[in-house]
Parts: C-alpha cells; structure tokens; sequence
C-alpha cells in the first residue's frame, strides 16, 4: 500500500483539549466521554453523526478493559450511572 | 580502562551505559529542559558547596586551639550573622523556584496531540492501546511488551531493556498518553523523552511527548510493584510518520 493510501486511510486525529478536565487526571474525561455517547444514542439513536464524536474520544481515551467492563454493566442493567438522556 | 568509566564517553547511542553519570541524550524538548534545569541548579550547588567548605575550612584552620586559645565559650548569640544566613538561602531557594516552576507547567501542559497512546501496566508487563482509529467494528491496536529474557538475546540487544514489542511513536508528533495500572502501581518512565508518570490502578494519568528525532529509547518501571519490577523495562521507538502508518497498518 502506498503512502497515499495509508494516510487517507488512518487520520492521525484523536479526542482534544477538553477544558473541563485540564489536570493530569483524566479519569473523568474518559468517563464523561463514555455516558455522554450512550446518552447521546438514547436520545438521539446510533445512526446520528455527533454521537460518534463521543465515541471516539472515549475510545482514545478508556483502556479497552474498562470499556468491556462497562459494556458488560450496561447489559447486566448494573451500570452506575442513568444514561437517560 | 578508561573507556569503562563513562565520563570520557560522551555518546551514549541512546542507552544507558555500566557506570553512567551523566545523562542520557535528550529526545525531547521536556528532557532538555530538565537537563537545562539540573545545570543551572548545579551552578548554585557549587557556589553554595564552596561558600560552606570555605567557612568550613576558615575555622578549622584560624580558630583551632593551637591558634585560637581563646574560648568562646559567653559567645552564642550574633544578630548579624543571624540574618544574613537565614535570608541569603531564602533568596537563594526563591531564584531557584522560578526556572523549577516555569518548567514544571511547561511539562504538564498537553498540546493539542495528534494520536493518543494508552499505557497500561502489569504485573509484570507493560501493555499499549492504539485506538484513535477504531471503525465501528474494527478492533483497536493493542498489545503487551515484555522483556526479552536474557538466554533470547541476540547480539546487539540489551540486557534488562529490550523487549519483544516496542511502543511505537512518529516522530515530530505530539503525543498524548494515557497511564494506568492493572493491578497495582507502576510507574512509566523513559529519560529520554522527559516523562515519569505513576500508573495507578482505577485512575488515567495523562503526559504529552514529542520525540525531535528517530531512535529507539528505553526506561523502566519505576514504581516497586513486586519482585519482578526489576525486569518489565520500556523500549520506544520513534520513527517517521510514513513508517508508523505502515506499522499501524501490519498489526
């Protein structure tokens, strides 16, 4: 694969400066990231494009492992927090 | 025999050498500000050493008791001399803060980065997510970074450093990313880039590195996190931004 391709195919983009979370913890930022997608797919549904901004930053942003733990939470129905939107 | 003592060595090839005292060479602009600052703090160091040997030696020398047989025995109290060694260190530590603060904000602040690395650490391993380009199905990069033991090495290699598979960054990029720990804390540390950061379980610690130029760059946990702490080393490597692509792109 030519260079070409490979940057239109991987944009060297990710998750930016949030000014809600300037300090060396980011915990939070990850977590708001995670709750604001699925509060975004519930009122808006999956198919809408701003929800996937979420997404992406908490996808940057969690290790995968508590992205799966989460997961598993939100279909046990035992997850910490209301998505309602 | 000289050549082991690294001091008459001044090119480390980017890996600590037996016996080393200075430095490594810097990679990033964060390590040459911390060299930058231990340098002039070391000029107030020497000025400080001097002044204390020299009273030091002053008063052995003038007041012995073969020079001096007077006891100064009524004598315990001198305002003058009072003040002026509690003041002078105080303007000292003061003129030392200012460059020490300056870059310490400096080193927390997180440029706008271009790619986000997630660093998760074992015991006793440490483990890399890539997942700033995770499609809707596609699975994000990830993968675990041990140590080579030392009956797999192969010439060239070093020692307690290199591992299996390196972290890899673009050069001239920069760079956030995100620490924690798996199972209790570690701590990512890698002098050539200038970044120690404690990887804490339950929490994500963010750092920002730049790496000026290609090479690969090693550090160790630094944190005591059981008895292999010893033998879960960091090797990075920094390499074009064409070549991390194509990497990116193998696994």
């Amino acid at each position: 694969m030519s260079d070409g391709d490979l940057s239109s195919k991987y944009v060297l983009q990710t998750a930016g400066f949030d000014a809600r979370f300037p300090n060396t913890n980011q915990t939070r930022h990850c977590w708001q990231n995670y709750t604001d997608y699925f509060k975004c797919v519930a009122a808006k549904g999956e198919d809408f494009a701003p929800c996937k901004q979420f997404k992406r930053a908490y996808h940057s942003l969690c290790p995968n492992e508590w992205v799966s733990k989460w997961d598993e939470q939100r279909d046990n129905g035992t997850f910490p927090a209301s998505l309602e939107p | 025999m000289l050549q082991n003592f690294s001091i008459f060595n001044t090119i480390y090839n980017d890996a600590p050498q037996p016996w080393q005292l200075g430095f490594q060479d810097s990679a990033a602009p964060a390590f040459t500000g911390i060299v930058d600052l231990h340098n002039i703090i070391f000029f107030y160091l020497i000025v400080i050493c001097v002044g204390v040997f020299w009273v030091l030696g002053s008063i052995m020398y003038y007041f012995n008791t073969k020079n001096s047989p007077i006891v100064h025995k009524y004598l315990n109290h001198g305002t003058l001399i009072e003040l002026i060694w509690t003041i002078t260190p105080a303007l000292i530590l003061t003129v030392i803060a200012f460059p020490s603060f300056r870059l310490l904000y400096l080193l927390d602040e997180v440029t706008s980065p271009t790619i986000t690395i997630k660093v998760i650490g074992h015991q006793w391993y440490w483990s890399y997510e890539y997942s700033d380009y995770v499609t809707d199905s596609g699975q994000s990069v990830e993968f675990d970074s041990y140590m080579i033991p030392e009956s797999d090495l192969e010439l060239g290699q070093f020692r307690l450093l290199d591992v299996d598979n390196k972290m890899i960054i673009p050069v001239d990029c920069h760079i956030r990313l995100i620490i924690t720990g798996a199972d209790v804390i570690h701590s990512f540390a890698v002098p050539s880039l200038g970044v120690k950061i404690d990887a804490t379980p339950g929490r994500l610690n963010q750092s920002s590195i730049l790496a000026e130029r290609t090479g690969t760059f090693y550090g160790q946990c630094s944190e005591i996190c059981g008895v292999w702490h010893g033998f879960m080393p960091i090797a990075v490597e920094a390499v074009s931004v064409q070549d991390y692509l194509a990497w990116i792109d193998s696994v």
